[in-house]
């Protein structure tokens, strides 16, 4: 146990922890509006994360993006890339919501039949990912999309058009643009989302329906809407959180959706599932604890933290640290 | 033959700020048939779940033959001897009439999953024991041509009855039903009438909720009255029937005006 | 007006049931039987050209195994466990620790140790968890066959990702060779140049094996049924059903949960113990999350709460990749669409236990009075 190493490098444990809790926070959103609302765990909300990933990387491929592009250029290709990643998450989330969770919850049926359908359908999404060069063979459509297809179980590195700008020291570490526009990011998201659920008349018609979708439903509440409302939230802020991902980390893979899944899902938990609140404090917390454990323990250990954690916040504290449930968030 | 069975004393129930009931006191002698009344929200089936373990009492104390429930889980209290049925009838849908019945049985059953495997004397002995004590249940609630039925596929009124047994097969002294009677035409409530009475001849206590105010009246020795948590008389059914307060319960009348 | 009441036609489950007993226990033998030599008979359509035919039956057997200690988990205590891999893993792990890792003692003797190694993990795993509820409890599970993994991962004792190799094997004994039948002339006749010992437990013939795996599966199928037609599983079927009315009614319901979970356990470490043994080699990537997503698309897929189904079930996971080779790779797509179409359009799964059947058909019936009366 090295306590040594976490001292000298404090700061840059813990501003990097705080940027990849970042991700976790946004990521979490999707999975504690869910729950609050359905009282089901969203398996499939890691692949909505993954193909945000995806997207982000196949738009600045497509749009030509290099480690010669200019600043300018690169800045506006980033930004498609957050617009795509957005938009595809979202519709991924929407299609999760329509073919793994509608039919089954129209039939009322037991809510872990609705957790084997997600489980399902997480893997087909995941797989179909992993092997999308086989299935544009098998449709004759590999010529033009050999760049986006070819050798589909491989990482897919973000083209490398922006250099982290190094902006102030703090602690003996540079603090960089990205960890800023990561950490800001995801800050300024989640003020919108919680803002939106708290005033805006959807955000009403959410909260009701978490709380109690029969009265939801007598006084007028579409509550099939507001299911695919919350899904698409989720997914939206999921799109973000991947773009912010790739941005950080530089290169996604068809499988990066379980373990920060996995990890999101703690974050949920931790912060209590069902407070959108909680998960902000759960994502950066467990990035934080991720990040000191690793260097305590050493790297090996990193993902056994957020496992560790998990199983010991749902055996002891299952409510989580702020423990409210998202019908009661105060308008 | 008048040991007192169940002593509820000074029972309070409280919810957060809600007061569910409201220092209860009442005792059960045994061979009783102690009926248990009152408007919707008095708390009797709070009551029920306080005596068989479901909620702790916030204040107070609940006594079978003597000693007290407290802290006692659910299965312990049904080991004890206090069985119950339920206002929404709750059997074990995707098992047959029969095997509802052997899950009371087995209440009194030691046998583990060595005994199990094994075949063991004692295994075997228990469990063709429940088998001949459940048919004979099935039998006094003439369910018995049934027996191999779901017991989602029964009709309701034998599905009253199979919960009824289910619950005697556990071996209790005091037998709690929650309004077995709902749902049921007079004729068929007349039949349960006969069957309570049945039931305590073979040597149960029972306590009974139940809105049917001639099956009450016809079938308890005793009755305990409830209203917004708090008990507000308790007599021989005669005396019930002719109190204003228990009156003006459930008219909601003043009780000047009630007599 | 005469609604005409028409028997309920009688399922093949229900027709077997209907038979005399000492037909089925003939059946039972013959098909026991059959199953001994299939991979002796080598028949055409059944055996898989790509690999060992033995070998993939071995693997069909372990893969029973799983499906069938899941069931009890799942299927009949209805606890959803998404991290079984684990207990399959502590038993391999403790085989090749046992064996070849740190000590050289007997594989026989090792076997007992390992099961019991993965019961009192279940217990440890199960005592906390179970009071969690019921999605929790997924999630509990998944994360704990993940950390089992990674901390063999990480564990210079254990091996760390090198895993352990030369794992020990049950003893030989040279009895006698069985030749098996070849096929490429069209009709089958006996090939003596390709033979199996009986019984020798080598590297290049894996038949012993599956031999063993299968008499393993036939005992464990006669201790489910014995222990299923008894009191607990019975309390296991009430719990499943109704937990709080189940303990109202006397049975210890925490008490049980946790057995099933042992016993889960139990079987699971003995599937991984024989497992580690045929493989000769383990290491964390043997013991991968998706296994535990896998072993619960067998149950599910194949029938949660019968045993039969559950074997068909897993089955169709470890068969099918090997005989339709080229499928290996969409396995894992293939599964997942089922799991999904499974959920929705037929929850119970393949092959469902006898009461789900019988609900249905009984829903069935009333629907079809309800409508000939709406008529």
């Amino acid at each position: 146990m090295d306590f040594d190493f976490l001292f000298r490098n404090f700061a840059d444990l813990t501003i990097t922890g705080l940027a990849l809790g970042s991700v976790y926070a946004l990521v979490a959103l999707g999975y504690t509006m869910v729950y609050g609302v359905l009282q089901l765990i969203n398996f499939a909300h890691s692949e909505v994360f993954m193909y945000g990933t995806m997207a982000a990387a196949f738009a600045v491929i497509a749009l030509g993006g290099a480690a010669t592009t200019s600043t300018g250029a690169a800045i506006g290709m980033l930004l498609v890339a957050l617009v795509a990643a957005m938009l595809v998450s979202g519709g991924v989330a929407l299609l999760v919501e329509r073919f793994a969770y509608r039919p089954l919850l129209n039939r009322n049926a037991p809510k872990l039949v609705a957790l084997i359908s997600a489980i399902g359908m997480s893997f087909f999404l995941a797989e179909a990912m992993g092997l999308r060069d086989k299935i544009t063979a098998w449709f004759g459509l590999d010529d033009n999309l050999e760049p986006y297809v070819g050798r589909a179980r491989n990482v897919v590195p973000l083209p490398d058009v922006v250099d982290p700008v190094g902006v102030f020291d703090i602690g003996g570490y540079t603090v960089t643009s990205i960890d800023l526009l990561v950490i800001g990011g995801a800050l300024v998201m989640m003020v919108g989302v919680d803002q939106f659920i708290r005033r805006s008349r959807l955000g009403r018609g959410i909260r009701s329906v978490a709380q109690d979708p029969e009265s939801a439903a007598l006084m007028g509440v579409n509550s099939t809407r507001v299911v695919q409302l919350t899904f698409l939230i989720g997914g939206l802020m999921a799109g973000a959180a991947a773009f912010l991902y790739i941005l950080r980390i530089g290169a996604t893979r068809y499988d990066v959706g379980f373990i920060l899944g996995v990890k999101a899902f703690t974050a949920a938990v931790l912060g209590g599932i069902g407070n959108l609140r909680g998960a902000l404090a759960g994502g950066l917390i467990l990035g934080v604890a991720e990040n000191w454990g690793s260097a305590v323990f050493g790297t090996q250990w990193k993902d056994v933290v957020a496992f560790v954690l998990l199983v010991l916040i749902l055996m002891f504290r299952p409510t989580g640290l702020l423990g409210e449930a998202l019908g009661k968030a105060r308008a | 033959m008048n040991d007192i069975v169940l002593d509820v004393a000074n029972l309070t129930m409280k919810f957060g700020g809600l007061t569910a009931l409201d220092d209860i006191s009442f005792t059960i002698k045994e061979g009783e048939i102690l009926g248990l009344i009152g408007p919707n929200g008095a708390g009797k089936t709070t009551c029920f779940n306080a005596i068989t373990g479901v909620y702790p009492a916030t204040s107070g104390q609940i006594l079978f033959q003597g000693k007290s429930i407290e802290g006692a889980k659910k299965y312990q209290i049904t080991k004890r001897g206090i069985a119950r049925t339920f206002q929404s009838i709750r059997l074990f849908k995707t098992m047959t009439a029969l095997e509802n019945v052997l899950v009371g049985a087995d209440a009194n059953s030691r046998t583990g999953i060595i005994s199990a495997v094994l075949r063991l004397p004692r295994q075997r002995r228990e469990e063709t024991a429940a088998h001949e004590r459940a048919m004979q249940l099935l039998r006094f609630m003439g369910l018995e041509r049934k027996a191999n039925e779901l017991a989602a596929n029964l009709s309701y009124g034998d599905q009253r009855r199979l919960e009824i047994a289910r619950a005697m097969a556990t071996g209790p002294k005091l037998l709690c039903l929650d309004e077995p009677a709902a749902g049921f035409n007079p004729a068929e409530k007349q039949k349960l009438m006969a069957l309570i009475r049945k039931v305590r001849d073979e040597g149960y206590t029972v306590l009974l909720i139940e809105h049917d105010m001639k099956l009450v009246m016809g079938v308890t020795d005793r009755i305990v009255v409830l209203e917004f948590g708090r008990k507000i008389a308790e007599g021989a059914p005669a005396e019930i029937r002719d109190n204003p307060a228990v009156i003006a319960a459930y008219l909601g009348v003043d009780e000047e005006d009630a007599s | 007006m005469s609604t005409a009441t028409t028997q309920p036609r009688r399922t093949f489950g229900q027709r077997i049931e209907a038979m005399p007993r000492w037909v089925k226990v003939a059946a039972m033998v013959l098909l026991a039987l059959f199953f001994y030599a299939l991979p002796v008979l080598e028949p055409p359509f059944i055996s898989t050209k790509g690999s060992d035919f033995g070998a993939v039956m071995f693997s069909v057997a372990t893969y029973a195994l799983v499906a069938l200690g899941l069931n009890i988990v799942v299927g009949y205590a209805g606890l959803l466990d998404l991290g079984y891999v684990g207990f399959y893993a502590i038993g391999a792990y403790t085989v090749g620790v046992l064996t070849s890792e740190h000590a050289h003692w007997p594989f026989l003797l090792v076997v007992p140790i390992a099961v019991v190694a993965a019961m009192v993990s279940g217990i440890i795993l199960g005592a906390p968890t179970l009071r969690v509820r019921g999605d929790y409890l997924a999630i509990v599970t998944l994360g704990f066959g993940e950390i089992i993994r990674l901390v063999a991962n990480n564990t210079p004792w254990l091996g760390e990702a090198a895993g352990i190799n030369q794992i020990g094997r049950p003893p030989n004994v040279t009895l006698f060779d069985v030749p098996h039948l070849d096929w490429s002339t069209g009709s089958p006749l006996v090939d003596l140049n390709d033979k199996t010992t009986f019984l020798k437990f080598g590297i290049s013939d894996q038949i012993p094996y599956y031999w063993l795996a299968l008499t393993v599966v036939i005992i464990v199928l006669f201790a489910d049924r014995l222990i299923k037609d008894s009191r607990v599983g019975r309390a296991w079927e009430a719990t499943r059903e109704d937990e709080d009315a189940a303990e109202l009614m006397g049975v210890p319901t925490f008490k049980f949960k946790l057995l099933a979970f042992a016993m889960g356990a139990f079987v699971g470490g003995l599937s991984g113990a024989l497992y580690a043994s045929k493989a000769a080699f383990i290491n964390p990537e043997s013991f991968v999350l998706i296994l535990s997503i896998l072993f619960v698309a067998a149950v599910v897929v194949g029938g949660q709460g019968n045993r039969w189904g559950v074997i068909v079930g897993a089955a169709l996971v470890a068969y099918l990749p090997e005989r339709f080779r080229g499928f290996e790779e969409w396995r894992i797509l293939v599964f997942g669409l089922a799991l999904m179409l499974l959920a929705t359009f037929r929850p119970e799964g393949l092959i469902p236990p006898r009461r789900t059947v019988r609900a249905r058909q009984m829903e069935q019936e009333i629907e079809a009075l309800e409508e000939g009366e709406e008529l």
